[in-house]
C-alpha cells in the first residue's frame, strides 16, 4: 500500500493530534484543587455544637433549595424565624445567618463553587462578609 | 400454579413500585416537620400600617436643611447617591408643595408652605395601582398589615409599576447601585442594575419589633407611623385632632401617608 504524499500526511496527522490534545498535556498533573472548605470562622469556633441549620449532608447537598425557600419565607410570608435541629431558632437572613458563621466565604462557599463552575448571582446585591486574610 | 405464582409477583412488583414512587412525597413531608417557619414573636403587628406627617413639626422643630429621616433611611437600606437626577434612587425625599400637591396650590398659596419641601414616600395605598400592573407579582399589597411589598428576587425590570404609580415613589438601577452607597450597612442588601426598588416602610424591621428607621430618626418626632385599624393609636389620634391632606386623593389610590400642614 502507497500512500502519495505520505512524508507531509502523516506528520500532519501526528500535529493534529498534539494539537487537538494540546489542553490535556498543558493540564497534565495539574487536576483542578479539590475544594478546600474551613470551618474555622470565629462565630463557629464559638459553638458549643458544631452543627449548621440543618444536618451537614442536607446542607451540602440541598443548601440551595434551603436559601430559596429562607428567601420565600422572610420575603413573601413575612416568617422571618427558622427553627431547625434541636428546635434551635435562627433568624432568616443570607448576610447575617449564614455568613456570620461562614463569615470565611473565599475558603467556604467560593472553594466549591469556583470548582464546580457556579456563580450564584446573590452577590450582585447580597453584600459579602469582610474577610481579613 | 404457575398463573398464581405470577400474579404474586406482579401483586408485590406493583407496590414496590408504587412504594418507590411515594417516597419522595414522605420525604417531603419529613423536611416539611423539620423546617418550620414562624413570625418573631416580638414582631410589630398592624392591620393597616399608616404614617401621619406634621410638616409644621418638622419646619418649626427641625434645624434648617435637616435630613435625618432621609439619611437614617438611605444608610439602612444602602441607598445610592448617585448625583444625578435621571439615575437617582429614591425612598424618602424632600419635594415641594407645588410638586407634592399638585392643583392645590394657587398664586395665594401662602409663602411659608409654597417655598418649603414636603417629605415624601411610598404611600402604601390601600388601592396601589403599581401591583396591579406587576406581570411577576415581585410587588404586591400584603394583605394582613397592607405594607406594599417589593421582592427584588423576582422583578424582571420591567417597569409598570413605575408607570402606573401617580406619585414617583418608585425608582429604576439604570446602573449598577453598589459603588455609589459609600458607607454600605452589612446587615442589609443593596440593589443590581436592572431592579425597581422603593420603600417598603421598613417591613424588616417591623417583623424584628421595630418601628420604621426614618420615624425613629426624626428628632422633631414629625413622622408617626402606626396602625389605621386601631382606634387607640397614635396616628388615629393625630388624624382625629388635626386636619390632614393626602396627595391625589383624587385618583382613589386612597394614599395611607397624611400631612398636617
Ligand atoms: C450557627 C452557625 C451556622 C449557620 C447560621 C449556618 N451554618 Fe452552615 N455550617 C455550620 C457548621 C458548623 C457546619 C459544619 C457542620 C458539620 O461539620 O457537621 C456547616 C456546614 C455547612 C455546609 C456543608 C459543608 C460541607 O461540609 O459540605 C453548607 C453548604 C453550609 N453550612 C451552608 C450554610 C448556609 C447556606 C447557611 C444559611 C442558610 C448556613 N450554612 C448557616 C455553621 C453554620
Ligand atoms: C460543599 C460544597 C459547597 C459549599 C461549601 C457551598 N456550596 Fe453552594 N453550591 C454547591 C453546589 C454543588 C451547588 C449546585 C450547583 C448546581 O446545581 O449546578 C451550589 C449552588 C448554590 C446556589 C445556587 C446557585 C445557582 O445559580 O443556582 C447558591 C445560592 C449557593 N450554592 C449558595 C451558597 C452559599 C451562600 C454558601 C456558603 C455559605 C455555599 N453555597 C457553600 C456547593 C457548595
Ligand atoms: C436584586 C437584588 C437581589 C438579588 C440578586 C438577591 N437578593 Fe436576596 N434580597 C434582596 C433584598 C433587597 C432583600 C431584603 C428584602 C427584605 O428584607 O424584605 C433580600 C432578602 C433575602 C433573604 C431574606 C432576608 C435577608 O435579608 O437575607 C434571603 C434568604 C435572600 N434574599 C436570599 C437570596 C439568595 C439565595 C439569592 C441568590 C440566589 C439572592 N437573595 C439574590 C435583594 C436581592
Amino acid at each position: 500500500m502507497k500512500i502519495y504524499n505520505g512524508d507531509k500526511i502523516i506528520p500532519g496527522i501526528l500535529i493534529g493530534v498534539i494539537i487537538l490534545t494540546f489542553p490535556l498535556w498543558l493540564a497534565r498533573g495539574k487536576a483542578a484543587a479539590t475544594p478546600d472548605i474551613k470551618f474555622d470562622t470565629p462565630v463557629i469556633q464559638k459553638l458549643a455544637v458544631k452543627q449548621c441549620v440543618l444536618p451537614k449532608e442536607t446542607m451540602r447537598t440541598s443548601h440551595m433549595v434551603v436559601l430559596n425557600d429562607w428567601r420565600d419565607a422572610a420575603v413573601r410570608n413575612n416568617t422571618r424565624v427558622f427553627t431547625g435541629m434541636d428546635g434551635k431558632k435562627y433568624d432568616i437572613n443570607l448576610q447575617n445567618t449564614c455568613m456570620e458563621c461562614h463569615s470565611n466565604k473565599t475558603h467556604f462557599c467560593d472553594q466549591c463553587h469556583n470548582y464546580l463552575g457556579v456563580n450564584p448571582y446573590c452577590w450582585k446585591c447580597h453584600i459579602e462578609p469582610k474577610e481579613t486574610k | 400454579m404457575e398463573d398464581r405464582s405470577r400474579r404474586s409477583f406482579l401483586k408485590i412488583g406493583g407496590a414496590c413500585a408504587l412504594g418507590l414512587s411515594a417516597l419522595p412525597a414522605i420525604k417531603v413531608s419529613a423536611a416539611d416537620v423539620q423546617s418550620v417557619f414562624s413570625p418573631a414573636p416580638n414582631a410589630l403587628t398592624g392591620k393597616k400600617w399608616a404614617m401621619v406627617i406634621d410638616m409644621k413639626k418638622c419646619w418649626e422643630k427641625g434645624k434648617e436643611g435637616c435630613k435625618d429621616c432621609s439619611q437614617a433611611c438611605n444608610h439602612v437600606h444602602n441607598v445610592p447617591d448617585i448625583g444625578n437626577p435621571k439615575d437617582e434612587i429614591k425612598w424618602i425625599w424632600p419635594e415641594h408643595f407645588a410638586n407634592a400637591f399638585p392643583g392645590q396650590e394657587s398664586e395665594y398659596t401662602p409663602e411659608e408652605i409654597a417655598s418649603k419641601e414636603f417629605i415624601i414616600l411610598c404611600n402604601h395605598c390601600t388601592n396601589p395601582p403599581c401591583t396591579r400592573v406587576c406581570p411577576t407579582q415581585a410587588t404586591w399589597k400584603r394583605k394582613e398589615d397592607g405594607v406594599v411589598m417589593m421582592d427584588p428576587h423576582r422583578c424582571i425590570g420591567c417597569r409598570y409599576c413605575m408607570a402606573a404609580c401617580p406619585f414617583g415613589s418608585r425608582s429604576f438601577n439604570f446602573r449598577d447601585p453598589k459603588p455609589f452607597v459609600k458607607d454600605p450597612n452589612p446587615k442589609y442588601p443593596a440593589r443590581m442594575r436592572g431592579v425597581v426598588e422603593k420603600c417598603t416602610f421598613c417591613e424588616e424591621r417591623l417583623a424584628k419589633g421595630q418601628i420604621p428607621a426614618c420615624v425613629e430618626a426624626c428628632k422633631a418626632k414629625a413622622l408617626v407611623f402606626g396602625d389605621l385599624d386601631d382606634p387607640k393609636s397614635e396616628v388615629r389620634k393625630l388624624l382625629h385632632s388635626n386636619y390632614t391632606i393626602r396627595r391625589k386623593p383624587e385618583l382613589g389610590t386612597e394614599p395611607n401617608v397624611y400631612y398636617i400642614i
